[in-house]
């Protein structure tokens, strides 16, 4: 079947069998190996990405039932060499250790924060539930949304990572 | 968060390097390494615990059209791979050939051009099993009509591995015949996994032309996989090279040899081509290195009062079908013999039994570093339980009995040597920090209202035993635990560091790059660090065990100073003074009296490099090379306190509040050591209340997703309250202690002494891991049960 998508802001047009998943896609296809496989059930959330502005987890979502979309994956979200703020918070925080889940954490966290422009510690547990880290005990990461929440608001709520150009630019907080 | 006496070196709390990629999604992965031509592997895997091969027919997977190759027992055992040495000199089966011996074990490989293709040759495979009656519970593997799980090895009657014991057996045994109390529990270390997030796998790539083998794998210990892919398979050491990137999490569960590499091997060989082979999280969960398996009867000898005298323990270890533990050789079940823990007795003795059963082999894994983890949570429950029997507040009881700073150097009764210590500060602390009083006020206010919802307090106080090790003692299938390290300064005063430890997301690119700054003036964004390549660094038994900065971090510290020295040398000529005139400040050398006359390492490093005429014997450029064989392990301690919330009703455990204490000597980068106690927190916390795998009476698995292997998520961890105390390491050379364990060593049982606690009133005196709300609501009704099996 063939479908065509957009990812990071690029088109692709490709055939791919119905039963692909795609996450499978986004790797194999694609190479956008920034977006990892945790899990066989569901639960851990490293594949996450943004389907038309909201996070999926991307093995469960086949790539033709993407077809038409727009996606988001970690790779298309620092544009012109500068962090997505929540990217920079997840640094400053030493919110990542493997990095495994990273991606994931950071698409889930951007989708958190469209929902809840300055989440309370509570809410953001609750907004991350979906998504397991081995390394981290959560405690920093739960930190760096909400440091991320501070430098973002006010106005950085849906679809935080397509409007990046009018957030980006007062949230400049030090570079890498 | 309250950092009192921070004394991190040079950089201090640095923020990482490596984030810069992880963030992007530009680290590198096993999986995300693709190669021209590379085919795809997967694994069938037996559904039986324990069942004869009759016959494997793969004539149909063959035929598949995207299938370049089946592999079988058959076709390794005429390369002479079915089977491959294990960590602890058992023999493990690559692919089954006579019997399956446990469930998800490896029967096939299969070879095809994508993966989706190689699983669904899987399918057209057909394997006709004879089932065998398992052995699943370990306390019957030594029954005398317990079917015998390996009768590959001939003359073979039963299901024991090893005994092997410690201590002094005649002394404790008076100790304990003569003292006023003695008390008794038995306690199940459940067993578990470290399900790092990024499973097991690796890509193959054997060269034809060349006869090189290129390995990129998922290894904590790239140079031994090397050595032993030498040893196995007969290629010469220096043709193959093992490449371990990124590793999304270790946690012991990457340190050993698995089937599936192998076999990613065998396919590029017989198919010319590279072979990737990544496994999913059921067969990672499934088949490789388990954790714990303990079955452990404890003593405790005291005098009314509360003076501990003795300990005395006996341990079934369930080692699965295959003894594959990684432990130094000398210590079958590893560094148990630290059982007693952080307390000053006058005699101790273990005994422990290793047994095969119908299950998975490993044991150790899961930041255990060497059985510690079962160690110190025998002799803190123990602890507990004698504090229960003597109505005893536990904090005082520990408080009495901990070693005293003075005391340090400590030999102790089972021969250990722990090098520094000042556990009653940082008990103190600890108390301090929690409001231990107002705690135990407000629980008896709660007792007495006669509340549903049960209050505990649990303490433990562990002491680990990390930095493997002394190579005269210590070594890994021969191979000694020294470690390598390699500084090279190039001419512009950039550096390079090369070590054969090996991160999986500890900070090693971060942290080491300090130690080399602090030493020498340079700053850490100007020193690469490279690991993982064996091609490029110095030999070394890899990260595990807490043993990077005890072992690899000494090593850089040393090699540093041998630069720093030459750098002296090199000063000296450039100066015109001699090396004795000259005196060092960070960055610098300069003549003594004369700050102004010196030379920074960036002008010493390009001089080293030109046509300075240097002394005779010194060849010029600036490098240095250092082999650091450690002279003891370092033991760090540390102090958690674990309030809990338990609803009588429902048996749903609450971690109100923890608070961690430890004491890891010098910290390197305190930002990162905070982030390996919150995870190792999480760890500790996820095992008592959360992990266990268990298994039916056919040997089904029954944790082998994550659907029914529970780890904590954001929901279940609390918001971890850390403090530190700072013991410097005395041998070590910037007396840094190793401490990613400690966590995971220390919090099971804080959790589980802390929910005992809460059940106190229900008489509770002990309940086994994991404390899920069934077990928690059973042990209130009096009918605790054991969590490793499904039918009891």
């Amino acid at each position: 079947m063939r479908i065509t998508v957009t990812v990071d802001g690029t088109e692709y047009s490709d055939e791919v069998e119905p039963r692909t998943l795609l996450v499978h896609y986004l790797r194999e296809t694609l190479g956008k190996v920034g977006t990892v496989i945790g899990c066989d059930t569901s639960n851990c959330g490293a594949c996450t990405v943004h389907l038309n502005g909201h996070s999926v987890k991307s093995c469960s979502v086949l790539a033709v039932q993407a077809d038409g979309c727009e996606i988001t994956t970690i790779e298309g979200l620092a544009r012109d060499g500068q962090l997505h703020p929540v990217q920079q918070a997840f640094h400053d925080n030493h919110a990542l250790q493997c990095g495994y889940c990273t991606p994931g954490m950071i698409m889930q966290s951007i989708d958190l924060l469209a929902d809840n422009p300055d989440p309370d510690e509570k809410a953001v547990r609750e907004g991350l539930e979906g998504n397991l880290c081995r390394c981290t005990g959560y405690q920093n990461i739960v930190r760096a949304v909400r440091d991320a929440a501070h430098h973002m608001s006010p106005g950085a709520g849906p679809e935080a990572e397509r409007v990046s150009e009018d957030v980006r630019a007062p949230s400049a907080i030090g570079g890498e | 968060m309250t950092t009192t006496e921070e004394t991190p070196i040079g950089y201090g709390r640095m923020h990482r390097k490596e984030d810069v990629r992880f963030l992007r999604g530009h680290g590198t992965y096993v999986d995300d390494v693709t190669l021209p031509g590379m085919l795809h592997g997967a694994v069938l895997r037996s559904p039986y615990a324990h069942a004869k091969i009759v016959s494997i027919d793969t004539s149909a997977a063959e035929a598949h059209p995207k299938v370049r190759a089946v592999i079988t027992g058959e076709t390794l055992a005429g390369l002479n791979l079915a089977w491959m040495p294990t960590l602890s000199n058992d023999v493990q089966a690559v692919l089954a050939t006579d019997k399956v011996r446990f469930q998800g074990q490896e029967v096939a490989f299969v070879v095809a051009e994508d993966r989706y293709s190689a699983r669904d040759a899987l399918e057209l495979i057909d394997v006709d099993y004879e089932a065998l009656e398992p052995v699943v519970d370990a306390r019957k593997a030594l029954d005398p009509d317990a079917p015998v799980i390996r009768d590959d090895v001939e003359g073979r009657t039963d299901n024991h591995i090893f005994d092997w014991e410690t201590g002094d057996k005649a002394r404790t045994d008076e100790v304990f015949a003569n003292a006023e109390v003695v008390t008794t529990q038995d306690m199940l270390y459940p067993r578990v996994h470290p399900a790092p997030l990024e499973t097991c796998g690796s890509v193959a790539d054997m060269d034809p032309i060349t006869g090189k083998l290129t390995v990129w794998t998922t290894t904590q210990a790239p140079h031994a996989h090397r050595t032993l892919y030498a040893l196995v398979a007969g290629l010469p050491e220096h043709k193959i090279r093992v490449i371990s990137p990124d590793i999304g999490g270790g946690f012991g569960n990457k340190v050993g040899i698995y089937p599936g590499y192998v076999c990613s091997i065998v396919g590029s060989i017989l198919t010319g081509k590279p072979v990737k082979w990544v496994e999913d999280r059921s067969e990672n969960l499934m088949s490789t290195s388990f954790a714990r398996d303990y079955h452990m009867h404890g003593e405790i000898a005291s005098t009314k009062d509360g003076k501990i005298l003795g300990i005395r323990v006996k341990v079934l270890a369930d080692h699965g079908a295959f003894n594959g533990t990684a432990q130094p050789t000398k210590y079958p079940a590893g560094f148990f013999g630290v059982f007693t823990g952080s307390y000053d007795i006058e005699a101790a003795h273990a005994e422990v039994t290793g047994v095969y059963t119908n299950k998975a082999p490993g044991g150790v894994a899961y930041a255990c570093s060497f059985r510690i983890t079962e160690a110190v949570y025998l002799v803190e429950r123990l602890v507990d339980v004698l504090a229960h029997e003597l109505d005893m507040d536990p904090a005082r009881l520990r408080m009495k009995n901990l070693l005293q700073p003075d005391q340090f150097p400590y030999q102790s009764k089972t021969g250990w040597e722990y090098d520094s210590g000042d556990y009653p500060r940082t008990l103190a602390k600890a108390l301090d920090l929690v409001h231990y009083d107002d705690l135990r006020a407000e629980q008896a206010k709660r007792r007495e209202s006669g509340s549903q919802e049960l209050m505990g307090i649990g303490v433990a106080f562990f002491t680990e035993a990390v930095g493997a090790g002394p190579r005269n003692k210590m070594d890994i299938l021969g191979l000694g635990m020294a470690d390598g390290a390699e500084l090279r300064i190039h001419p512009t005063g950039k550096a390079v560091l090369r070590l054969s430890c090996q991160t999986q997301g500890q900070g090693h690119e971060t942290t080491f790059a300090q130690i080399v700054a602090e030493e020498l003036g340079i700053s850490p964004e100007d020193i690469d660090v490279v690991h993982g390549d064996t091609d490029q660094t110095p030999f070394g038994l890899g990260t595990y065990g807490s043993r990077s900065t005890p072992v690899s971090g000494a090593a850089t510290a040393v090699v540093a100073r041998k630069v720093r020295e030459r750098a002296k040398i090199v000063a000296s000529a450039m100066l015109e003074v001699g090396a004795d005139d000259l005196e060092w400040e960070k960055g610098r050398w300069f003549v003594k009296g004369d700050p102004g006359a010196g030379k920074s390492i960036q002008d010493i490093a390009m001089a080293a490099h030109s046509s300075l005429e240097l002394p005779e014997g010194i060849e010029g450029q600036l490098d240095a090379t250092c082999v650091y064989n450690p002279p003891n392990l370092t033991y760090p301690f540390g102090a958690y306190v674990c309030v809990v919330d338990v609803d009588a009703g429902t048996g749903q455990v609450k971690v109100r509040d923890f608070v961690a204490v430890d004491d890891c000597g010098v910290r390197i980068n305190p930002m990162i050591v905070e982030g390996q106690v919150h995870g190792g927190l999480a760890d500790g916390l996820g095992m008592a209340l959360m992990q266990v795998m268990a298994f039916d009476e056919d040997g089904n698995h029954l944790g082998g997703s994550f659907m029914d292997y529970l780890l904590p998520t954001s929901m279940e961890c609390p918001s971890w309250r850390l403090d530190e105390t700072v013991t410097p390491s005395p041998h070590h050379p910037i007396g840094a202690k190793g401490v990613g364990e400690s966590a995971t060593v220390g919090s099971p049982a804080a959790v589980v002494n802390a929910v005992v606690d809460a059940l106190k009133p229900y008489g509770v005196r002990h309940a086994d891991m994991p404390l899920t709300p069934a077990a928690v609501w059973c042990a209130l009704r009096g009918k605790p049960f054991r969590t490793d099996l499904a039918i009891t």
